[in-house]
C-alpha cells in the first residue's frame, strides 16, 4: 500500500504533522501544516539540510512553508521514508535566517521602475514614500524557485503590497526591482514578467557557470539600499 | 564537426537533462523522449547521456565536416543520407561532405540525431542540456540555426568498426506500449497531493475524458482541452517544487502536464502525475493528439520501468555484440 492511494494510511493528517504526498515514483512533497511564517520556514531549511544528505536524495527543493525531495531511484518503502521524515519533522530544531546578508543597490522610479507610480498611487502614498518603505525594509530569502537564481523575499511591509498585473508586462528586464502581492523580487531573466517594477539593480543574480550559481540562497537575508531615484 | 544547413526553429542540444539544480531555480531541460535519446546513444556505443539534437521542426538538415557514425531515433519519420534513404532508429556511417536530411514524421513529434563520441558542447551545471529560458547550456543557450558549427567528441569505438544496423523502437519492441487505439495515446498516472479535493465527478470525469493536447503545447508543458476540472472550494497553495509529468489543474480547470522545461516551481491543485515508464511516450505526443489517463498503484508504477529498462540493456549488449562481430 502506498500514499496518494484509497485506503491508505495518509501520514499528513496526524495533528502538526507535516502532509506528505508523492508526484510520481522520483519526487515527494512535504508540506508543513499551518500558516505561513519564518519559524515553520526555518524547520523546513533545517529539514532540507537534513535530507539532502540521506541515501537516494538527489536534491531537497525548498517552496514556501514545503519542500520536495527528489530520489535518484523509486525508494523502496515510501511508508518508512515518510515516518522518518515525520519523525525528523518533529525533532529538527527551525533554522534562523542566518544566512549572508545581500546589499542590492537600486535605481529606484525612472525608465526601468515604470510602475512606481501605480504602486504609490494604490498605497495612498508619495513614490518616495513607497521608496523609503520599500529601502528601509530587511528581507528574507524563502526560497529559490521559479527561474534560475530568483529569490522568493518575504518581508515586505503591507503598506506597498500591489496585486500582480493580469497581464504581464512584455520583456521586463532582467534587475528590474519588483513588487508581486506580498512579496517582493529581483527579476533575473529579461521575459514578460506580472509583477510591478519599482526600480532597478545591475546585480549578477545567477551565473551559471559557478558551482554555486545563484547569489541568493535560503536564509539569506537582502537589504535594498538607494543608490539614486530617478522621479 | 557538424554544419546545420536547416533548422527551421526550436530544434535544440539536448542530454538526459540537468540534475540538481532546481534547488537554484533551474529546471531540468533534457531530451522529452529520453528513452529515444538513449537509444541512439546506445546503438553509437556512447554513454547513454551522451548529447545529441532533438529534432522537433521539419525539414532539418546537417552537413558532416568529418566522418562521423550518427543513428535517428524518436518518432517515426524519412531520412536521407547523401540521397540515400535512412531508415529510423538506425545507425550509419557518414563521410565528411554527406548531407543528412530529417524530414516531418509520420507519427510522433521528435527525432533525435546522435552522433559517435556526442555533441561535445561545454557541460554548464552538470549537463549539455540547452536551457532556452536561462540562455545557457547547448549551442550558447539557444535553437540551432542554418550555418552552426557544432563539435562531435571522440567516438570510444574505433572508426573502422562495424555500422549500418537497427533496431525495433520501443513502442513495437515494449508489449503493451503500443497503443490499442492508434488515435488515443494512453498514458499511466498515479494520483497526487490534491485528488481528493475535486469532487468524485471531477475524478470521474478526469478518468473517462479523451484529452486533447493543444496547439499551446511545447517543451514546457502540454495544455489540454476536452473538459473542465474545477474545485468546489478554491484552495490556496503555496508555491512548491514539481517535477516532470505532474498534472496540475489551474482555476480555468483545462488541466496542464508539465514538461522537461518546465518551471521548478507550481501552485496548482495537483490531480497525479504521469509514471517515469510514460514520459517518453508522451514526449512524442504532438500537439493536436488525444491522450487519456488510466490510474496504477506507486509499485506498478515502479515496475513499469522494468521493461524500458531492459529494452535498452538489450539494445546495448545486441549493439555492442554486432560490433563486435
Amino acid at each position: 500500500m502506498s500514499i496518494n492511494q484509497p485506503n491508505a494510511p495518509f501520514v499528513g493528517t496526524i495533528e502538526k504533522s507535516p502532509k506528505i504526498s508523492l508526484i510520481g515514483t522520483l519526487a515527494m512533497l512535504v508540506e508543513a501544516p499551518g500558516d505561513f511564517d519564518l519559524v515553520q520556514q526555518g524547520r523546513i531549511w533545517a529539514l532540507a539540510d537534513a535530507v539532502s544528505s540521506w541515501p537516494n536524495v538527489q536534491e531537497a527543493v525548498i517552496g514556501v512553508t514545503n519542500v520536495m525531495l527528489v530520489f535518484e531511484q523509486p525508494p523502496a518503502d515510501i511508508g518508512m521514508l515518510s515516518a522518518s521524515i515525520v519523525e525528523l519533522w518533529h525533532r529538527v530544531p527551525s533554522r534562523k535566517a542566518d544566512g549572508k546578508l545581500i546589499e542590492i543597490p537600486v535605481v529606484y522610479g525612472g525608465e526601468l521602475g515604470f510602475d512606481l507610480p501605480a504602486v504609490a498611487s494604490r498605497a495612498g502614498l508619495s513614490e518616495r514614500a513607497v521608496i523609503r518603505i520599500h529601502s528601509e525594509g530587511e528581507y528574507t530569502v524563502c526560497a529559490v524557485a521559479s527561474s534560475p537564481g530568483f529569490g522568493y523575499l518575504h518581508g515586505l511591509d503591507p503598506r506597498i503590497y500591489m496585486p500582480r498585473k493580469s497581464v504581464p508586462s512584455l520583456n521586463m528586464r532582467a534587475g528590474s526591482v519588483t513588487i508581486g502581492g506580498m512579496q517582493t523580487g529581483v527579476a533575473v531573466l529579461t521575459s514578460p514578467n506580472g509583477w510591478n517594477a519599482i526600480g532597478w539593480a545591475s546585480v549578477a543574480m545567477f551565473d551559471p557557470q559557478r558551482e554555486q550559481p545563484s547569489l541568493m540562497l535560503p536564509g539569506d537575508r537582502v537589504r535594498f539600499r538607494i543608490d539614486r531615484i530617478e522621479l | 564537426m557538424i554544419e546545420i544547413l536547416t533548422s527551421p526553429a526550436f530544434n535544440t542540444i539536448q542530454d538526459l537533462g540537468r540534475r540538481g539544480a532546481r534547488r537554484f531555480g533551474v529546471s531540468t531541460s533534457g531530451a522529452m523522449d529520453p528513452v529515444a535519446l538513449a537509444a541512439g546513444n546506445a546503438l553509437l556505443g556512447n554513454d547513454d547521456n551522451a548529447a545529441g539534437i532533438e529534432i522537433q521542426t521539419f525539414p532539418f538538415r546537417l552537413r558532416f565536416q568529418t566522418d562521423v557514425a550518427f543513428a535517428l531515433t524518436g518518432a517515426d519519420h524519412d531520412a536521407t543520407l547523401a540521397g540515400s534513404a535512412v531508415r529510423p532508429w538506425w545507425c550509419m556511417q557518414a563521410k565528411a561532405g554527406d548531407v543528412l536530411a530529417v524530414t516531418a514524421p509520420r507519427r510522433g513529434a521528435r527525432v533525435y540525431a546522435t552522433f559517435g563520441g556526442g555533441i561535445d558542447v561545454p557541460r554548464v551545471l552538470g549537463s549539455r542540456s540547452t536551457h532556452l529560458r536561462g540562455g545557457f547550456g547547448g549551442l550558447e543557450g539557444r535553437t540551432l540555426q542554418a550555418g552552426d558549427v557544432v563539435p562531435i567528441g571522440r567516438s570510444p569505438l574505433r572508426s573502422d568498426g562495424r555500422f549500418d544496423f537497427g533496431v525495433a523502437p520501443p513502442d513495437v519492441a515494449i508489449t503493451g506500449a503500443a497503443p490499442a487505439d492508434d488515435r488515443v495515446l494512453r498514458i499511466r498516472v498515479m494520483r497526487a497531493g490534491e485528488y481528493d479535493l475535486f469532487s468524485e465527478a471531477m475524478q470521474a470525469a478526469f478518468w473517462s475524458t479523451t484529452w486533447k493536447i493543444s496547439a499551446r503545447s511545447d517543451r514546457g508543458g502540454y495544455r489540454l482541452t476536452g473538459g473542465k476540472l474545477t474545485l468546489d472550494a478554491p484552495v490556496e497553495m503555496r508555491s512548491h517544487g514539481v517535477v516532470a509529468g505532474v498534472v496540475q489543474v489551474p482555476p480555468g480547470g483545462e488541466p496542464i502536464i508539465q514538461m522537461s522545461d518546465a518551471n521548478t516551481a507550481g501552485g496548482y491543485p495537483k490531480m497525479a502525475a504521469v509514471i517515469e515508464a510514460d514520459l517518453w511516450r508522451l514526449g512524442q505526443a504532438a500537439p493536436g493528439s488525444f491522450i487519456a489517463f488510466s490510474e496504477v498503484s506507486y509499485q506498478d508504477a515502479v515496475a513499469a520501468m522494468d521493461p524500458v529498462n531492459d529494452y535498452l540493456a538489450k539494445l546495448r549488449a545486441t549493439a555492442d555484440l554486432y560490433r563486435a562481430l
